[in-house]
């Protein structure tokens, strides 16, 4: 159960996430070559302001598109109703963007 | 007259195009606290995130990460099939779209599978 | 004297009738004799005529221009006075029987009949009704036929109100504000209606709880619509629109 505006909020927040994912699965390949460590990743991304602002706007796209899709999921199959849903739809992507700004400060500062 | 798995309405192309945007975006959304709270042990338990990096090697972990891969993919770009069909003049050829967007989504994942092992 | 067509081969057809009301109602199983040239509407009438005189179905045209027959077919929504059975039957497993049921996502009142107010009332929640720019004292205003406005609404107004494409849609099953597909191609007839002088109201009205941002692109609007319209191209384009207006704040 969405409006305008809530559709205008997922649609941008999904174009943004297109360069922002493509970046991701690429960086995904090519990181994997020869395993994962702790010490592997934040040699990559601490300190760096670049990655900082690419993993924080992705985050906070992500949040908002993921607390939207849910939204709907949410109405049409949970059949909860317009107040519960906007209470929903703020708890979830607050959820989101607590453990995702958290996570992007863990790996770049 | 038994229940059938997918109902007679639903059983065309672009319909199985939507379910599997809408089950992948919600596996995403499952997964997506859990990668959060995963990088956010770097914060102070850098040895508990090398733990998990090192649980993760093996093998049924790893196959895991490859269906979550292909939910990424499949979702971006069934994404990407969505916003041009939204704003891009009228294509008639949705079903061939939808059919590519599935493809690339399996040999995007094979690119990361091979990379892999 | 009756034609090739007409005569009767010596087989029957296996048919499953839902019957029932708007709370309850089961499958009965009737035996008709099955024709070389047989639409579901002819299957549905014999029963009603020869087998059980109550049972409770719409049909005025017969020929695809009144809306009033559609029904479930074999699970899937069709019109039944231009579906012939042997297609209808098409991909169904021998054995089975030919399945009519009412429409999905709309009350039943009895048996094949559902209840349409709903769906007719969402076409004028959804601004479906023309705003008149000029009075009848002046000049009739000349739409060229080549303009890409009148091109677009062409595409779309052959729409006779069947429901087909409601009971195909799941986004209706979803979520009950939804206008639905028939009701948005409406409006988006009108939109493109250079006469009208009602868009930022009926934009408006497309873009609430109920709008058609609701939409998910199944298609299963424009796969099923007897008259080969595309409900989900005029959605789109209601979604453009209102996108547009929205971030000039015109809505």
């Amino acid at each position: 159960m969405i409006g305008v505006r809530l559709y205008l909020a997922q649609r941008l927040s999904a174009m943004v996430m297109v360069p922002l994912v493509f970046g991701h699965l690429a960086i995904m390949i090519y990181a994997i070559r020869d395993g994962l460590s702790a010490a592997e990743i934040l040699s990559r991304t601490q300190g760096s302001i670049f990655w900082g602002l690419f993993y924080g706007l992705f985050v906070i796209a992500a949040a908002i598109h993921a607390s939207i899709g849910l939204r709907v999921l949410a109405h049409e199959y949970l059949k909860i109703g317009n107040t519960n849903l906007n209470l929903l739809t703020g708890l979830i992507g607050s959820g989101f963007l607590i453990l995702g700004a958290r996570a992007v400060i863990a790996v770049t500062l | 007259m038994g229940k059938l798995l997918i109902k007679p309405h639903r059983q065309h192309p672009l319909w199985l195009a939507f379910i599997l945007h809408r089950l992948s975006g919600l596996g995403l959304a499952i997964f997506l606290p859990v990668h959060f709270y995963v990088l956010g042990l770097a914060l102070n338990d850098q040895a508990g995130l090398d733990r998990f990096l090192h649980w993760s090697d093996n093998p049924l972990v790893r196959f895991a990460e490859f269906g979550l891969v292909f939910l990424l993919a499949v979702h971006f770009f069934g994404g990407l099939r969505l916003l041009a069909l939204e704003f891009l003049p009228w294509s008639p050829r949705q079903k061939t779209y939808a059919a590519l967007a599935v493809a690339t989504s399996f040999f995007v994942t094979c690119a990361f599978w091979l990379n892999a092992v | 004297m009756l034609s090739e067509a007409e005569k009767p081969t010596a087989e029957f057809l296996d048919v499953a009738i839902w019957r029932g009301n708007a709370k309850r109602g089961v499958f009965h199983s009737y035996k008709v004799p099955q024709l070389e040239n047989q639409t579901i509407l002819d299957v549905v009438s014999y029963v009603q005529r020869h087998i059980e005189p109550k049972l409770t179905y719409r049909f005025a045209c017969r020929v695809g221009m009144c809306g009033s027959c559609a029904m479930m077919v074999n699970g899937r929504p069709m019109w039944t006075c231009r579906t012939h059975v042997d297609r209808a039957m098409r991909g169904i497993m021998r054995g089975n029987p030919l399945t009519i049921e009412p429409l999905r996502n709309l009350p039943v009142i009895k048996d094949l009949a559902c209840d349409m107010s709903g769906f007719f009332e969402k076409w004028t929640r959804a601004e479906g009704r023309f705003h008149p720019t000029r009075t009848r004292s002046e000049a009739i205003e000349a739409i060229s036929p080549d303009s890409d406005a009148r091109k677009a609404a062409n595409e779309a107004i052959e729409c006779i109100n069947c429901a087909v494409c409601y009971a195909a849609c799941d986004a209706v099953t979803g979520n009950k504000h939804y206008l639905g597909p028939a009701a948005l191609n409406r409006a988006w007839t009108l939109i493109n209606d250079q006469r009208d002088g009602g868009r930022n109201l009926r934009l408006s009205a497309v873009s609430g709880k109920g709008g058609c941002h609701n939409c998910h692109s199944q298609q299963s609007c424009s796969n099923y619509c007897p008259n080969e319209l595309n409900p989900t191209m005029s959605i789109t384009g209601l979604k453009r629109e209102t996108t547009k207006a929205a971030l000039k704040r015109e809505i």
